[in-house]
C-alpha cells in the first residue's frame, strides 16, 4: 500500500493512544463520527485544512500522520534548527541525527515542540490579561467587594462600643458582599477554567461569531446549494447565544450567500481547480470582483482548497471586522495587528492591487503568498468621502531558499512579537521582556 | 474634629459607606460621589482638603479624573489617594505621571487609608 495510503490507519493509531474516542475526535474537527470512520479506514482522502486539524486535536505534526514518525522527526530537527538562528546547525545532517541517535533526536523534537507550545500559551495569557475585558471587569469584581468586606470585617473586629445600629447595618453589608463574592468568584473560575479553547475565544461577540464559523470550518453547504437561507442556519445554531454576535453572523451569512449566488459552487470550483487560487486571474476568468473571489476562495473546503486559504477584512481604522485563520499565520485575538501586513499597504492605495511574499517573524518558516486589495464601501454622493474596507488573502506556499532576501517580515501584533528595531513598533514586546 | 472635608468618588456601596465611617469617626467629613462622569466639576464645587478616588468608575476613569484635575492650576497640588483592583506595576506608573499622591491597591487596611488620608492631608498643609 502506497505511504500516503495508510494516512488514516496513523489517525486511528495516534487517536487510541491519546485515548480519544472516535465521536470525540471528531465532534472537535467538526465532522461526523461516520466521516472520520471512512477517513480512519483509509476509504477517503485526506488532506489540507482538516489534516492540520486532526494534527493540532492529537497534538502531533500532520506529517507524522501524512509520512510516519521519523519524517516528522526530522522536520521538527529542521525547524528547530531554523529557530535557532544564530546557531550554526547541520541541518543538512538532520535525517542522520534521527537515524544514529533517534533518541536524542526525539529530545530535541521535544524540547522544540515544547517552546512552541509555550510561547503560544504566553501569547494567549499575555493577550487575555492586556485586552480581555471581561477578565478586567471580573477582577475588578472580585478584589473591590473583597476590599468591601475587609474594611467593614476590620471595623466589626476593631471598634470598640460599636452602637448596635452600626453594627447590624455592617453585619447586613458583609453578608451581602461575602454572598456577592461568592458568586463573582465562582463565575471567574469558570471563565478561568474553561480551558476550550473556542469557548475561551467566546468573550466578546466578534469572537463568539467567529468561534461559530471556525466551528463550521467557514463552508456552508446549505447556502451554496441555495437549499438554506442565513436565518434557516442562524435558527439551528445553538452554540451561538448572544444577539450582537448573531447579528455579525448574520451579516457574514449574507454575503456568503450573495458570493455563492454570484459565483455559483460548481462554476467557481471548476475554474480554481483548472487555474489555480491566484484571485486576480480567477476574477479575470469569472469577471466578478475581486474582494468576492477573495471570500469564495477562503470559503472553500478542504478538498477544493488543499492547504486552506486565509482571509482578514477591516475597516480604515484597522478593526479586524472578519478573520479566517490559516495554519502558521498567527492573527492577533486582541490589540491591533501588525501595521507591515501588506493588507495595510492596500488601505494606503485604495483599488491597487498588492501582493507580497510574507513570513511572520518568530513563528517558524512558514512562508504565505498574501493578496490584498482596499475598496469603498456602499455607495456615496458627489460629496461624501467614501469608507474604505480591505482584504487580504493568505495563502500557505512552499517556502523557496531562493526568496528568503525578499521576503517580506511581518509580525502578528506588537505584543507577542520578537522583531527587533521594528520601525512600525507600538509597545514593547513581551518575548524580551523577560519571558 | 479638625473640620477636614474628605470627598470619595468610588461606585462600590458598602466600600463607600465603611470609609465614611471611619473616616467621620476621626472627625473628617465626608463627602461621597459614585460618577465619574461629572467628577472634575465636583471636585471643583466642593473644594475637599483630599480626594479618594477609585481607578476603574462608571462614566470616566479614575485615571483620566486625575488628568483632569491635575490640568486645573488650583488643583494641581490637591491630594490624591487613589484606590485600584489593578496593582500592576505599570497602572502605578501611569497613576504617578499623572500626578497621584498615593496609590493604594484594593482590598486596602482600614489603618492603611487612616494613615494615608492623614499624612497626605498634613503634608498639604504645610507652607
Amino acid at each position: 500500500m502506497p505511504r500516503d495510503s495508510l494516512t488514516g490507519a496513523r489517525i486511528r493509531e495516534r487517536r487510541s493512544i491519546a485515548g480519544m474516542r472516535q465521536a470525540d475526535l471528531a465532534r472537535q474537527i467538526g465532522i461526523s463520527a461516520s466521516y472520520l470512520n471512512l477517513i480512519e479506514h483509509n476509504r477517503r482522502r485526506i488532506g489540507g485544512k482538516l489534516l492540520v486539524e486532526i494534527a493540532r486535536v492529537l497534538n502531533v505534526e500532520p506529517s507524522m500522520l501524512t509520512e510516519g514518525a521519523e519524517a516528522a522527526l526530522i522536520a521538527t530537527l529542521r525547524e528547530a534548527a531554523a529557530d535557532a538562528g544564530a546557531v550554526t546547525a547541520e541541518t543538512d545532517r538532520a535525517d542522520e541525527l534521527a537515524g544514529r541517535f533517534p533518541g536524542w533526536a526525539e529530545v530535541l523534537a521535544l524540547l522544540h515542540r515544547r517552546v512552541a507550545s509555550l510561547e503560544r500559551t504566553v501569547e494567549t495569557l499575555s493577550d487575555r490579561l492586556t485586552h480581555d475585558p471581561h477578565l478586567a471587569a471580573s477582577l475588578h469584581e472580585v478584589l473591590s467587594t473583597a476590599a468591601a468586606i475587609r474594611s467593614t470585617a476590620s471595623i466589626l473586629a476593631e471598634t470598640d462600643g460599636l452602637e448596635p445600629e452600626w453594627r447590624d447595618r455592617f453585619h447586613r453589608n458583609l453578608n451581602d458582599d461575602s454572598r456577592r463574592l461568592a458568586e463573582s468568584s465562582k463565575a471567574l473560575v469558570g471563565y478561568l477554567d474553561d480551558n476550550d479553547t473556542s469557548e475561551m475565544q467566546r468573550g466578546v461577540p466578534r469572537e463568539e461569531a467567529e468561534a461559530f464559523l471556525a466551528a463550521r470550518g467557514h463552508h456552508f453547504p446549505g447556502l451554496e446549494s441555495g437549499e438554506q437561507s442565513p436565518d434557516d442556519i442562524l435558527r439551528g445554531a445553538k452554540d451561538l447565544a448572544g444577539r450582537a454576535a448573531r447579528h455579525i453572523v448574520r451579516d457574514i451569512l449574507l454575503q456568503y450567500q450573495q458570493d455563492a449566488q454570484a459565483l455559483p459552487f460548481d462554476i467557481f470550483s471548476a475554474a480554481l481547480s483548472r487555474l489555480g487560487p491566484d484571485p486576480a486571474v480567477l476574477a479575470a476568468e469569472l469577471r466578478a470582483d475581486l474582494p468576492a473571489v477573495m471570500r469564495r476562495l477562503a470559503a472553500m473546503s478542504d478538498e477544493h482548497m488543499p492547504g486552506g486559504a486565509g482571509l482578514v477584512i477591516v475597516d480604515a481604522a484597522g478593526s479586524i471586522l472578519f478573520r479566517k485563520p490559516v495554519a502558521g499565520f498567527a492573527l492577533p485575538r486582541f490589540g491591533a495587528p501588525c501595521p507591515l501586513w501588506p493588507l495595510f499597504l492596500a488601505l494606503s492605495r485604495p483599488l491597487v492591487q498588492v501582493r507580497r511574499r510574507i513570513t511572520q517573524v518568530g513563528r517558524g518558516t512558514a512562508h504565505f503568498d498574501c493578496l490584498a486589495l482596499a475598496w469603498p464601501q456602499g455607495t456615496t454622493g458627489y460629496s461624501d468621502h467614501p469608507l474604505y474596507h480591505a482584504i487580504m488573502l493568505v495563502l500557505p506556499v512552499r517556502p523557496s531558499e531562493a526568496e528568503r532576501d525578499s521576503l517580506l517580515q511581518v509580525g502578528s501584533t506588537c505584543r507577542v512579537c520578537p522583531r527587533p528595531a521594528c520601525p512600525a513598533r507600538r509597545e514593547p514586546s513581551i518575548l524580551r521582556e523577560g519571558f | 474634629m479638625n473640620n477636614r472635608n474628605v470627598l470619595l468618588i468610588e461606585d462600590e456601596p458598602n466600600i463607600i459607606e465603611a470609609i465614611r465611617f471611619l473616616l467621620t469617626r476621626e472627625g473628617w467629613s465626608v463627602t461621597a460621589h459614585s460618577n465619574g462622569a461629572d467628577a472634575v466639576s465636583v471636585v471643583q464645587a466642593a473644594r475637599p482638603d483630599l480626594v479618594i478616588l477609585d481607578m476603574m468608575l462608571p462614566g470616566k476613569s479614575g485615571m483620566d479624573i486625575l488628568r483632569e484635575l491635575r490640568a486645573i492650576a488650583d488643583l494641581a497640588k490637591l491630594p490624591v489617594l487613589m484606590l485600584t483592583a489593578r496593582g500592576q506595576s505599570r497602572d502605578r506608573d501611569m497613576a504617578e505621571k499623572a500626578g497621584v499622591s498615593r496609590f493604594m491597591t484594593k482590598p486596602f487596611s482600614n489603618a492603611e487609608v487612616l494613615k494615608a488620608v492623614r499624612d497626605l492631608v498634613a503634608q498639604a498643609s504645610r507652607p
